[in-house]
């Protein structure tokens, strides 16, 4: 008896798989680093490929599309990056620009008060590529990155990560930064990280932050990439007793989508906020999906995620919460929320509750919606246009998610950036 | 101003207004009263534009202009204002912005220059005061947590600050208490003048104690059945509804 046809999209994917490798075998020699974690993820790979749709943690995002683009090793420098930088929300402060993946020391404003190195991917102990083979793809393939360090006590203002994705004519490029942050007991740092480009290319940074004790990371993502473009992160973030990684993402640009985020709860007091807002329109498909661990006692998680889908759009959240036996006293929070704009877009919620300590508070919930018709009304029954008050509902909508940032620049340059995708999908 | 013929309307295939004629010349207030389900509301909705109404018949002008034809925010652009009988909540919208924002879009509408955040809160502050409104309702957002009391407030301060020509009060005066009538009634009041009339409807006379109208309407099975002057009202009140449209039949 002959065996079960491969289906179409997991053999193109491990096309897609094997192009990356042998790019590996022809890049060896001259990628620096540890030479062990490549050739690991290279195993993990060649046994596994990329993810595929009958993956349950992908059964709703599938990566066929990246199965149909050729992709490219990025070529020397970019010379111009002015056209690239303007889409860059101007935000003071230090920053780290990296253009398709490589550290630009023109465009970039090195901080004080903080241990930065580039230059060398910067691989730390919490990624798993053998359970998120995007990780190693990354692992694989990472050129550069950096390595962020604020010590014991130190309060260290903002940063920003910016990523540039170029548009190099006809050959789409590949990129897969390796960032670490590491903050020491008792200090903070915002870290603002801007990913923005130009034409079609593979962005899949993996980011790894250790928040010590008492320190508080601030996680700000605004994911603007090009419309033609992938954008595949992977967040790894272990927090220590009293700690806090107060995150938000807000999702508007790539065609094709993914944010994942790792927090683990390890110390008693600790607090994970993963909260995001997904703006699509077109066919646009972006998926928010993050695993909670709760390994300590008396840690409390909070995902508020807002979903505002045009077009043929589809959003997806997939949220899991693992609570450990000696978690007691756990307080997990999560909300999906969908405002649905038009018949066609689709939004897909999978809340995954998995419970081992017998004191704890978990709720999980979602809403899907349309405007509201009487809301409408009355604002426009005030002489406000109606597609005004269409977008002023839909800010509204948005307004519990985006409030809370209290870091003020950024906060405004996320509502121009919504303002931004209103002018591209009015609807 | 506005002048309302032989209108007839409806919501799912049910007719409610059965032929309606009306006429408010500028400068008026005309109260209208009826008892439930009489059409009070389904007409200030279908003066005002709100969907799923179906005009089946008749006409409505405004100043001359085909009222039934213009979007509802074209309607309040040229001087319409609805004060709602249950006004809606906007969470995550502030009220100041929302006040502005509409008041904005109305100046412009009118040719008239914006004003800046700065300008309007002047302006917002001086009626809320004269509202006897806290300040702090300019902060919240609209409607949310508002009392009822409260809500009819904002429906008024909205209307003292878009100045419309003509306002329909669509039982403003339900759910308040006699301090807070007698509030809301002030504030109609003051805009009383030669270029502003009002539609008021109500189900009880007590508001038009305070509001008295140029002339009274009732309003029963989608019709008018009777017109006359404020004793109208006082005559309702005293034998009720019931006499009235025996009367008439």
């Amino acid at each position: 008896m002959n065996a079960p046809a491969q289906p179409i999209a997991a053999t193109a994917l491990s096309r897609q798989a094997a192009s990356f490798l042998s790019r590996f075998e022809g890049l060896r020699g001259r990628l620096v680093g540890p030479a062990f974690v490549r050739e690991q993820a290279a195993e993990i790979l060649r046994q596994g490929g990329l993810p595929g749709p009958r993956e349950e943690a992908w059964h709703f995002t599938n990566l066929r599309p990246l199965a149909d683009v050729v992709f490219h090793e990025p070529l020397t420098p970019v010379a111009d990056c002015a056209r690239l930088m303007a889409l860059v929300p101007a935000i003071e402060g230090p920053r780290l620009v990296f253009v398709d993946g490589r550290f630009r020391d023109d465009l970039s404003i090195v901080p004080e008060g903080i241990a930065v190195r580039v230059g060398t991917p910067s691989y730390g102990a919490l990624a798993r590529p053998a359970s998120e083979r995007l990780v190693a793809l990354n692992c694989m393939l990472a050129e550069d990155g950096a390595t962020i360090e604020v010590p014991d006590g130190r309060d260290a203002g903002t940063l920003m990560l910016v990523s540039l994705g170029s548009d190099t004519e006809g050959r789409p490029v590949a990129f897969h930064p390796r960032h670490s942050v590491k903050l020491g007991a008792g200090a903070s740092l915002t870290l603002i990280e801007v990913a923005v480009g130009e034409g079609v290319y593979l962005h899949n940074p993996v980011i790894e932050a250790v928040v010590a004790q008492d320190a508080t990371l601030v996680h700000l993502r605004l994911q603007d990439e090009a419309a033609g473009a992938f954008h595949l992160s992977t967040v790894y973030a272990d927090i220590a007793a009293r700690g806090t990684y107060d995150s938000f993402a807000l999702t508007l640009g790539a065609r094709l989508a993914r944010m994942e985020v790792h927090a683990r709860l390890g110390g008693a007091g600790a607090a994970a906020h993963l909260n995001a807002a997904q703006l699509l329109g077109g066919s646009q498909h972006a998926d928010f999906t993050t695993v909670v661990s709760h390994d300590a006692p008396n840690c409390a998680s909070r995902q508020t995620v807002k979903n505002v889908l045009t077009g043929h759009s589809r959003g997806v959240f997939q949220g899991r919460i693992e609570v450990a036996r000696i978690a007691q006293k756990t307080d997990g929070y999560q909300m999906n929320q969908a405002l649905l704009l038009s018949p066609d877009a689709e939004i897909d919620s999978k809340p995954q509750l998995e419970i081992y300590a017998d004191d704890v508070k978990c709720s999980h919930g979602a809403t899907v919606g349309e405007l509201d018709a009487d809301q409408l009304f009355y604002l426009r029954s005030r002489g406000i246009a109606d597609p005004e008050a269409r977008s002023m509902l839909v800010r509204a909508f948005l307004a519990e998610a985006l409030d809370p940032i209290a870091h003020e620049p950024t906060r405004l340059a996320m509502e121009q950036a919504i303002e931004g995708w209103w002018q591209r999908h009015p609807a | 101003m506005l002048e309302i013929k032989g209108l007839t309307a409806g919501i799912d295939g049910k007719e409610i207004l059965k032929g309606i004629d009306l006429v408010v010349p500028q400068g008026e207030v005309h109260a209208i009263m009826g008892p439930n389900g009489s059409g009070k509301s389904t007409l200030s909705y279908v003066l005002s534009g709100r969907d799923g109404y179906e005009v089946t018949g008749g006409s409505a002008t405004f100043e001359g202009k085909d009222l039934l034809d213009m979007e509802p925010e074209a309607r309040a652009a040229a001087g319409l204002f609805l004060a709602f009988q249950y006004p809606v909540e906007l969470p995550g919208v502030g009220n100041a912005n929302f006040l502005r924002t509409a008041l904005n879009a109305i100046r412009r509408a009118r040719g008239e220059s914006e004003l800046d955040a700065v300008q309007f809160l002047k302006l917002a502050r001086a009626e809320t005061k004269r509202l006897a409104m806290p300040d702090d309702m300019l902060k919240r957002n609209v409607n949310v947590g508002f009392s009822g009391g409260e809500k009819k407030r904002n429906e008024v301060l909205q209307m003292a600050i878009l100045r419309p020509k003509l306002a329909i009060l669509d039982e403003t005066d339900s759910g308040l208490d006699i301090d807070a009538l007698k509030i809301v009634a002030d504030g109609v009041n003051t805009l009383r003048g030669p270029d502003f009339s009002a539609l008021v409807i109500t189900h009880y006379q007590r508001l038009l104690d305070h509001i008295v109208p140029d002339r009274v309407h009732v309003l029963s099975a989608g019709r008018i059945i009777r017109s006359g002057g404020p004793e109208l009202a006082l005559e309702l009140e005293a034998h009720g509804y019931a006499a009235v449209v025996a009367e008439a039949a």
